[in-house]
């Protein structure tokens, strides 16, 4: 119980501080982004509407840091993130919303994917130690150590330019009306392919050494040298007893990936121009569009924290002994 | 704790079969026969030092890490033409004996770009690195060593800046920055980048700070600062080792990536800078593949590296992850099937048989 209260005490201090990570942001970076975004409109806007601009991105002089940062949490209640600088009137949270789904789905079934194959050829790298498969660890360091986005390069290099198999750009084929049909579905998943195979090619090395070094720590315990003194067969020792209990810290690993698959893929949708979140991040960073830049980090950071609070729910299902208190 | 295995002129022998559960979680040998300390003086060698140097995959490291050092130091002196120089003649040329890497479209030499680049990514891995190594350090074992309200708070703020996601962060500031030096860059990765590093070393100093030995300082009157840098640090030797290796790595990446993405200032050479150009200029529609995939090749062997070197500080700390399958042809022959629970342990000739 104290265990627990002490959780939620933290994910609501994480969440104030996230929250006012964010406000200060642009209060404390130089330069204006009203001007800024006079200079944008150059003659559109009229000087005299300066004011309520001020007003609206609530950073009216006339009210003190307090008032604003009050304002702020409020507007935030309210599910409001302001409005955008780039695409002037839309509010952020609507841009928002039309891209997390494509992020979401990209990312997470290519991280799904990685898990379950990096855990899976871990599992066996740890139990056939010494086979000639351990020569892949090296070979999974190097492509770990790839930047993503250059594999992303790479890969469009040879597949999309030089033997044009896949699509690169855009995240389906332009003209086709988004719906539940077949043409637009084959669309999406071959326009997800290329990017989806840079995330588990260089995602996976992790998986896979994480489950390889539990697998060499839990089976010289004495449960496992028991469960093949009692004549198991090898697979049953293998999966049943040794990899059940090597999966744990990779399950926790795995629910803190799932927030990183917001934050951690950014430049990747740039490059293939995927219209996801980090794309539009990185369009927000290039037009200096300051509340977009906000609504994108508060909701990478409470994506992060959800994953985090299902991290432990997961571990505390699968590990009594951290339920213990 | 670790240099107790022998490695030099040897056989290996498997001690510990499936059924011979080795001593202790992180038991260094597994048997008493093949620790040095417990053999008579003549048949044993001396003690070897630097068994981690012995280690191949960290020598292989080492080895790469010094060389991208070297070239880091006298790029600017030994590169061919200067990175900024213009040639229009060679625009996009391919490889050549005057353009070892092919050229950009402006004509600019690409080998000269990533050998005076090097210094810019060393630079910034390092330093950041450093900054952010120290920070888990004074952060994570004061944590751990000290308890009580000071431990809440550290923690507290440790998994704060581990749930925030650093990368966004990074691009956000950076790019409101209005003109982002090396040290902006520098600040802002190591400032985000310290937390893990500080939540392992807190619960390692968690567990050994009640150890016996520890106990014993304490009792004797030994300072805190004492037992924390004489009796506590060295035993921390490997985590903060490890850690620091992670963070170069993190901001080597994270700087590479801020270049790329024309965020960080792109008047100083560095790779992510070369594939930025690459990128703006559509090097790789026109299969120009010298323009951007040496620059990549150089990111991952420099994380490759470093992954090779920290490879072998976890062998080092931890022997049951001591690779066999470099030994793997000399253990058939031997007639032994690495299985489960499987730790070679090496003994000296003349014991081999026991």
């Amino acid at each position: 119980m104290k265990a627990l209260v002490r959780k939620i005490i933290f994910y609501l201090v994480t969440i104030w501080a996230a929250v006012t990570v964010n406000f200060f942001i642009p209060r404390l970076m130089p330069g204006d982004p009203v001007q800024s975004l006079l200079a944008r409109y150059q003659g559109q806007i009229s000087a005299s509407a300066m004011d309520s601009l001020y007003v609206m991105f609530g950073l009216d002089s006339n009210a003190s840091l307090l008032t604003q940062y009050g304002r702020y949490w409020v507007q935030l209640f309210h599910g409001d993130l302001g409005i955008s600088f780039k695409d002037f009137p839309t509010p952020v949270a609507t841009i928002i919303g039309q891209s997390l789904p494509w992020t979401i789905g990209l990312v997470g079934v290519a991280t799904i994917i990685a898990f379950v194959l990096g855990t899976l050829l871990g599992v066996i790298l740890g139990w056939r130690r010494g086979s000639w498969a351990e020569a892949l660890i090296p070979a999974t360091t190097f492509f770990s150590a790839v930047p993503y986005f250059w594999l992303a390069l790479v890969f469009i290099a040879v597949f999309g330019v030089a033997y044009p198999i896949f699509p690169f750009y855009g995240s389906y084929t332009a003209g086709l009306i988004p719906g539940w049909n077949w043409d637009f579905i084959a669309s999406v998943v071959s326009h997800a392919f290329l990017p989806a195979a840079t995330i588990v090619i260089s995602s996976i090395a992790g998986w896979i050494l994480g489950m390889r070094n539990m697998m060499i720590t839990v089976s010289s315990e004495d449960y496992v040298t028991v469960a093949q003194a009692k004549g198991l067969s090898e697979s049953r020792v293998m999966f049943g007893y040794a990899a059940r209990n090597a999966i744990l810290p990779q399950v926790s690993g795995f629910a803190l990936s799932l927030g990183f698959v917001v934050s951690g893929t950014l430049v990747m949708e740039q490059v293939f121009t995927y219209q996801g979140i980090g794309f539009q991040l990185l369009k927000a960073v290039g037009a200096k569009d300051y509340p977009l830049m906000q609504g994108i980090f508060l909701i990478i950071t409470l994506s992060v924290l959800v994953a985090n609070i299902l991290a432990d729910i997961v571990y505390a299902l699968l590990d009594p002994r951290t339920r213990k208190d | 704790m670790s240099d107790t295995v022998e490695t030099s002129g040897s056989v290996l022998e498997p001690t510990a079969r499936a059924t011979t559960p080795p001593i202790g979680a992180q038991g260094a040998t597994t048997t008493g026969s093949s620790s040095p300390r417990s053999t008579s003086e003549d048949v044993m060698p001396k003690r070897v030092r630097l068994v981690f140097l012995r280690n191949a995959k960290s020598l292989v490291g080492i080895a790469i890490l010094l060389f991208f050092t070297l070239v880091a130091i006298i790029g600017p002196w030994v590169a061919p033409y200067s990175p900024d120089d213009i040639d229009p003649a060679a625009s996009m040329s391919a490889p050549s004996p005057t353009h070892w890497l092919g050229a950009t479209q402006l004509g600019q030499d690409i080998f000269s770009q990533l050998v005076v680049g090097t210094r810019g990514v060393m630079v910034v891995g390092f330093t950041a690195g450093i900054i952010a190594t120290c920070l888990a350090v004074i952060i994570g074992v004061s944590a751990g060593y000290f308890g009580g309200w000071g431990d809440e708070i550290l923690s507290m703020l440790s998994n704060i800046f581990l749930v925030i996601p650093a990368l966004p962060l990074i691009i956000i500031v950076t790019s409101m920055m209005e003109h982002p030096t090396s040290w902006t860059v520098i600040l802002v990765i190591a400032l985000t980048g310290w937390a893990w590093g500080a939540r392992v070393l807190r619960s390692q100093t968690l567990s050994l700070a009640h150890r016996d030995f520890v106990e014993a300082a304490r009792a004797n009157g030994e300072r805190s600062w004492r037992i924390i840098f004489f009796e506590i640090m060295p035993n921390l030797t490997a985590i903060i080792a490890s850690t620091f290796i992670n963070t170069v790595v993190a901001a080597v990446l994270s700087e590479v990536m801020l270049a790329f993405i024309g965020v960080a200032s792109l008047s100083d050479w560095n790779w992510g800078t070369i594939l930025y150009w690459a990128q703006s200029s559509g090097a790789f529609q026109q299969g120009a593949w010298w323009w951007f995939v040496p620059a990549g090749l150089c990111v991952a062997l420099l994380g490759m590296s470093l992954a090779l070197v920290n490879f072998g500080i976890d062998e080092f700390v931890n022997p049951r992850l001591r690779n066999t399958g470099m030994n793997a042809g000399r253990l058939r022959k031997l007639g032994i099937r690495p299985r489960v629970g499987f730790t070679p342990v090496v003994v000296t000739k003349g014991r081999a048989s026991k």
